[in-house]
């Protein structure tokens, strides 16, 4: 996995950016998904870029609920009232479940602003996720696909990200029951359940993530962070046993390389 | 009467100018509110309507009750009407304009009509009462060949009518034609190419048409015909009226890369037709001040161009349903005309939802192990991995809805929320109370975030 924490490396992209006309390479972000956990958003400046390509990945085919719902309540709350589009496979249903509206409105989520596409194919979905990163209103479009897509190879990804940072569309790829492989995402997240803290009578308590970052476009990988989403306040908040838990937090070497192109960025 | 003498008789008198448009107007939205009784409703100017009732009267109880319903109805408009049934249109018409004496039955009451009823010129009629013939009866006991020699063809072309002997054809009035254009080839046109460019032009014919009416096109059908007699329709619609050429010409392009057999000119197409069968008002509209098009527009067009690509059913919005079945609270419906939202449930404050994410539609059958056979699951085995319940709420009992129907209603749901040993969250339920059903089987039903 490509590490550009060798101020060389840098230097190449730069020159590269120049020879193929790109004037900023990772040009100027139009703002951050923040979950408003804080040590997350710290360790990427503020949140998830909008206007580019962010992979989830699902630990374990049973985790794609935790997966769908984190992108879904990220994607929610980091866009205004701005409608969300949500594409899907038509076997999504029968594999991850329908997307339940009366469930999203108790995570404090507005059902009303997600439109459902339901591609019968990946093929299919791969166009309608072109058609649909080009329309600027919507907040963000989530695309969900069920195992591997032999149709989004490097160069549709590319094609995809490149469309998603034109238009401004923040574009959240939920790859379910599929393993990582390269691609050209800004961030690349692994998901998962957390167990829940009990509530009285041992009851499950509120929604808990479990969030590895596995790849970051110029930063460092690794990190990783328990979330808990509160739906009064619409924030996402450690989980408050968290601190019990090792590696909640980047190594400091990581980060410190992570500075120079921060600025060079900017 | 002079309007000055009727003056001096009635001081009182109210006087209303004759407007006889207006009377037209009147009659056509009647005629229209007849609808309600059958689809053939023809207006008889001035001031009557025939509608054709054949088939239709049951609907409403049979012919006496759709007969108050619509004196009901008009009276209420403060109209007085004269309403009359016959055998064909003309006989209903003239029994219900001429009718004096009442008669035992249809036939009857026909034949006493005065022969007025015919309509022929002034003199004709003056004529036949002159020689003695007062009533159709009267005048139908004699030979059709010599009312036609004496009173020319069209008195007895008017008595066959009447009598039924003769059709006497309805003219229904219909919905004003929408919005339609065509262009016809002297030569046939070979290739699509050119078929689009012709559709384009059409597409902007019609919109300068919708835009002098104050509408915009919900949905457009091109026809395209083959000289060798087949034709090809093309629909497509849109989520709110639009007059954009160039949208529709989008849509129209997606839905003919999407066709499966292409449209294939053959020997060639020899006529383009372009109808809008579904009009709404649309008001001329502005751009921001602050320049570009309102955000909603784009969203819009991309619900368009996804339901020309994939469907209605494949484009959709989630509404709220007032159901506490869990299955029935909520409806995917198509995102090109779904109603305005309805409000959803707030979350109750502090509280872990109730309701999960993902649903299962059917549930999926499970195995369960429970301690004690009506209480919480303890483990259980889905997709074929078994998961440990760490955690549980529950049960929340949802019953069927037993006041829908009286026979069998359904049973009882037992919903728990559990957690497993990896954190992850379900909505399991027994379908049944043990009192309802011996052995109840267990349900997944959803997935929680």
């Amino acid at each position: 996995m490509p590490h550009e924490s060798h101020p060389s490396i840098a230097g190449l992209r730069r020159r590269l950016a120049r020879i193929t006309g790109e004037a900023e390479p990772r040009g100027a972000v139009a703002g951050r998904l923040a979950s408003g956990h804080a040590g997350f958003d710290a360790a990427l400046g503020g949140g998830l870029a909008k206007g580019r390509l962010h992979e989830f990945f699902a630990a374990d085919a049973l985790d794609a609920t935790s997966a769908a719902a984190f992108a879904a309540l990220l994607a929610l709350r980091g866009s205004e009232d701005r409608p969300l589009v949500w594409l899907r496979t038509a076997d999504a249903g029968r594999r991850g479940g329908h997307i339940y509206a009366p469930g999203i409105a108790e995570l404090g989520g507005d059902p009303d602003r997600l439109l459902l596409i339901e591609a019968p194919d990946p093929k299919l979905l791969l166009a309608c996720a072109n058609d649909a990163i080009r329309c600027a209103g919507s907040g963000a479009v989530i695309v969900e696909s069920w195992g591997r897509w032999p149709a989004l190879d490097l160069t549709a990804g590319r094609r995809l990200a490149l469309g998603a940072r034109d238009e401004g569309t923040t574009l959240l790829m939920l790859r379910l029951a599929a393993a990582p492989s390269p691609s050209v995402a800004e961030t690349r997240w692994s998901v998962a359940a957390a167990p829940s803290r009990a509530l009285e009578a041992n009851a499950p308590g509120a929604p808990a993530f479990d969030l590895e970052l596995l790849r970051r476009r110029g930063g460092a990988a690794g990190g990783r962070w328990q979330m808990e989403w509160n739906h009064d306040e619409h924030v996402f908040g450690p989980k408050v046993d968290e601190a019990a838990l090792s590696g909640a937090v980047l190594p400091v070497a990581a980060r410190r390389a992570t500075l120079p192109h921060g600025a060079a960025a900017a | 009467m002079p309007l000055a003498d009727a003056r001096a008789r009635v001081p009182e008198l109210l006087v209303v100018t004759h407007d006889p448009v207006a009377d037209a107007a009147w009659l056509d939205r009647l005629a229209l509110g007849c609808n309600r009784y059958t689809p053939l409703v023809a207006i008889d100017a001035p001031d009557g309507l025939i509608l054709d009732i054949a088939g239709t009267d049951h609907l409403l109880g049979g012919e006496a009750a759709l007969i108050d319903d619509l004196e009901m109805r008009l009276s209420r408009l403060g109209m007085s009407v004269r309403i009359a049934l016959g055998p064909t249109a003309d006989a209903a018409r003239a029994l219900a304009r001429y009718q004096t004496r009442p008669a035992p039955d249809e036939d009857q009451a026909v034949r006493r009509l005065p022969v007025a009823a015919l309509e022929l010129e002034a003199e004709a009629t003056t004529a036949l009462v002159r020689a003695g013939l007062k009533t159709i009866g009267d005048l139908a006991s004699r030979p059709m060949a010599n009312i036609a020699a004496r009173f020319g063809a069209g008195a007895a072309n008017a008595l066959r009518r009447i009598l039924g002997d003769a059709p006497s054809p309805l003219d229904p009035r219909i919905a004003p034609p929408p919005v339609a254009t065509e262009r016809r080839f002297a030569e046939p046109l070979g290739s699509s190419a050119h078929a689009t460019r012709i559709l384009a032009e059409l597409v902007g014919e019609a919109m300068k048409a919708l835009g002098e009416r104050g509408k915009g096109g919900r949905h457009f059908r091109a026809t395209f015909l083959r000289s060798d007699g087949l034709a090809r329709g093309i629909e497509i619609e849109t989520g709110h009226p639009t007059r954009d050429t160039a949208l529709v010409m989008r849509l129209f392009a997606e839905r003919m890369d999407g066709l499966a057999d292409p449209l294939d000119p053959g020997f060639g197409f020899d006529m383009i037709r372009l109808a809008v069968p579904r009009l709404e008002a649309m008001g001329a509209t502005q751009l921001k001040l602050e320049g570009g098009a309102t955000r909603n527009a784009q969203m819009d067009e991309l619900v368009d161009r996804m339901t020309t690509r994939l469907g209605r059913g494949r484009v959709r919005r989630l509404l709220a349903a007032d159901t506490h079945i869990p299955e029935q609270a909520q409806l995917a419906l198509p995102a090109i005309d779904a109603p305005p939202p309805e409000p959803w449930q707030a979350p109750e404050p502090g509280e872990p939802p109730t309701r999960p994410f993902h649903l299962f539609d059917p549930p999926q059958p499970i195995e369960v192990i429970a301690e004690v056979p009506d209480g919480p699951p303890h483990q259980f085995r889905w997709r074929r991995a078994t998961h440990a319940v760490r955690r549980y709420e529950g049960p929340e009992r949802i019953a069927a809805e037993w006041w829908r129907r009286r026979d069998n209603a359904g049973l009882t749901r037992d919903y728990y929320r559990v957690e497993d040993a990896q954190g992850r969250r379900f909505w399991l339920f027994r379908h049944g109370l043990y009192d309802e059903k011996p052995d109840p089987r267990w349900y997944i039903h959803g997935v929680f975030a």
